[in-house]
């Protein structure tokens, strides 16, 4: 699999971009700002479209783009974080301006450009990437990877204990802008990789999922970034071993699947725990009957 | 007591002091001092300005007149030896962060990086086991603090303002939205952590009665200024009709609680507050 150079590419990118994602994907989750990363996915539709009516490279504009809309979302939120009325607004307006750039685009420019663009930016093209590009791509997403970790322990002050944390002097407002520009870079990554439309699985699906598999936050962080980067792995091998299965679509059904595992797990455990609750405190001796009468089933049976 | 609480050095000393939000002034000409030592209540009516009297001496809000120094400098200079808890903070209940991860935010939560394994790390890791035993939390620290209780919240997030060991807690309604066993038991915890751990407290409250035995002084805060002193010489209907500038009644109840009559508030609230909870 790794003898093509297309696969050697897709393995760079796709890892840095799910490092990334499942960074940013785990401050995301906990400050309740998925939707945010939503509407800059399609932000980077409108971005990249943009860019390609206007005869540019997509990704100029899907990077300049997004992160300038980013920060103005931000500015029109409370301390840099955009509020529900924002993020719709943005959203819908954004997608709207995306639909006339492709009609621009297919009407004028289809001729000498590709015809599948918006196939392209809506779900990706992980295996497309040439080398020089994979390369770009992976320093980018380690750069976010990067400079998250560098704020890690401010930013989740600021997101869980807002007031607290300004008093002590943390930048709260400028942590807000911040996060939201690594979050748009995340967004105009992951759009090379899965696609715009498919961004918000790569970003919320892990960091669920390590929520729900640890309390602490630091490990939640790097758990988050492990499952994102073993589905992209995972989806890639699936992709290459089942010709019909899309990167794309492997990718997010890993992520999805964990995520789903780990809610199943969590509600047997929690089941289990009231279980445990209902016989123990109240009889010592109970729990020795439960043993023998299931040891007695079992005999049956 | 010897000495005398005047020959401290104040920790808090706001004189003259006049605040604005937008166009509308919350207070003027208010004085209020805390000195080393001290269990000080800020207390008044809902909407009188009590939390963000706390927000200017911290220099979160900035004054319109009058001066204010906290440890001798100037707002917001000093915050980094305050435990400040802002008012009544619930976490969600989904939120899956431990107890203990709260309360090491007061700690590092200020620093850049990530925590490196070594003598800091482990000095840190012992603090916060120290500060959990102090507010009696740790058979639930290491849960989720989501799905603690308000009280069990309220005490790891004392906890965490404790952790720097700061000269001076700050404390805004700490007893709000709790039911009356744990409004008891944080205002003994409180009174405690403030004698063992040798820090001044600066509290407000809307209702004086739990905290009552331990105060040392009260500041009653007014649109027009601010009244110090003790409990027994401010929490009085002269005192307070001059205050607020119409009629006020306060009666006390056999078991020693006190109950203020005709606080200029809303009737809606004026009624629940002092019919229901007092």
């Amino acid at each position: 699999m790794f003898s093509h150079p297309f696969m050697q590419h897709a393995f760079l990118a796709g890892t840095a971009v799910a490092l990334a994602a499942g960074l940013v994907g785990y401050f995301l989750v906990l400050r309740a700002q998925v939707f945010t990363a939503d509407a800059l996915s399609h932000v980077a539709f409108t971005g990249a479209l943009a860019a390609l009516a206007a005869g540019l490279d997509a990704r100029i504009g899907l990077f300049a783009v997004t992160i300038f809309v980013a920060l103005g979302m931000g500015a029109l939120g409370r301390r840099g974080r955009p509020d529900d009325v924002v993020i719709g607004g943005v959203f819908a307006w954004i997608l709207g301006l995306g639909v006339f750039f492709l009609t621009l685009y297919t009407t004028t420019r289809s001729g000498s450009g590709n015809g599948s663009a918006s196939v392209t930016v809506l779900f990706g093209s992980i295996l497309g990437l040439s080398g020089s590009r994979a390369v770009v791509t992976a320093v980018i997403a380690l750069v976010i990877g990067a400079v998250l970790l560098a704020i890690a322990r401010p930013l989740l002050f600021a997101s869980l204990d807002e007031n607290v944390a300004a008093a002590r002097g943390v930048p709260v407002r400028l942590l807000g802008f911040g996060f939201l520009v690594l979050v748009a870079g995340t967004a105009a990554e992951s759009t090379q990789v899965v696609g715009a439309l498919l961004i918000l699985g790569l970003l919320a699906a892990p960091a669920g999922a390590a929520i729900r598999m640890t309390t602490r936050p630091l490990w939640a962080l790097g758990l988050s970034a492990a499952i994102a980067v073993a589905s992209v792995w995972i989806g890639l091998a699936a992709g290459y071993a089942i010709p019909k299965v899309p990167p794309s679509f492997a990718i997010l059904a890993v992520a999805a699947l964990t995520y789903l595992v780990t809610i199943a797990v969590g509600q047997l455990r929690h089941r289990r725990h009231v279980e445990r609750r209902e016989t123990d405190p109240a009889n010592p001796q109970q729990p020795r009957i439960a043993a023998l009468a299931s040891s007695t089933a079992l005999d049956e049976g | 007591m010897p000495g005398g609480l005047s020959d401290r050095p104040a920790l808090v000393d706001v004189r003259g002091a006049t605040a604005v939000l937008g166009r509308r002034t919350i207070w003027s000409h208010a004085d209020a001092t805390v000195t080393a030592g001290e269990f000080v209540a800020i207390l008044g009516p809902n909407g009188v300005g009590k939390s963000t009297l706390l927000k200017v001496i911290l220099g979160l809000v900035p004054l319109a007149a009058g001066t204010v120094r906290l440890l001798g400098r100037p707002p917001g200079q000093a915050n980094h030896e305050i435990g400040y808890l802002p008012q009544r903070r619930s976490f969600d209940a989904s939120l899956r962060v431990r107890g203990l991860d709260v309360v090491r935010l007061g700690l590092d939560g200020d620093r850049w990086g990530l925590p490196v394994r070594g003598r800091r790390s482990r000095a840190v890791t012992e603090r916060v086991g120290e500060l959990v035993e102090l507010v009696g939390a740790s058979d639930y620290a290491h849960r989720p603090i989501g799905q603690l209780s308000g009280g069990e919240q309220q005490r790891l997030l004392i906890a965490q303002a404790l952790a720097r060991r700061p000269k001076l807690l700050m404390l805004d309604e700490p007893l709000d939205s709790l039911d009356l066993p744990n409004q008891a038991a944080i205002a003994a915890l409180i009174s405690r952590i403030a004698r063992t751990e040798n820090v001044s407290v600066m509290i407000v409250a809307h209702d004086v009665n739990p905290i009552l035995t331990y105060l040392d002084r009260v500041i009653y805060l007014g649109q027009g200024g601010a009244v110090s002193g003790t409990p027994a010489e401010v929490i009085t209907s002269e005192t307070l009709t001059a205050l607020y500038g119409t009629p006020i009644e306060v009666l006390s109840t056999s078991d020693g609680r006190l109950v203020v009559v005709g606080q200029p508030e809303a009737p809606a609230r004026h009624t629940d507050r002092h019919g229901g909870s007092a």
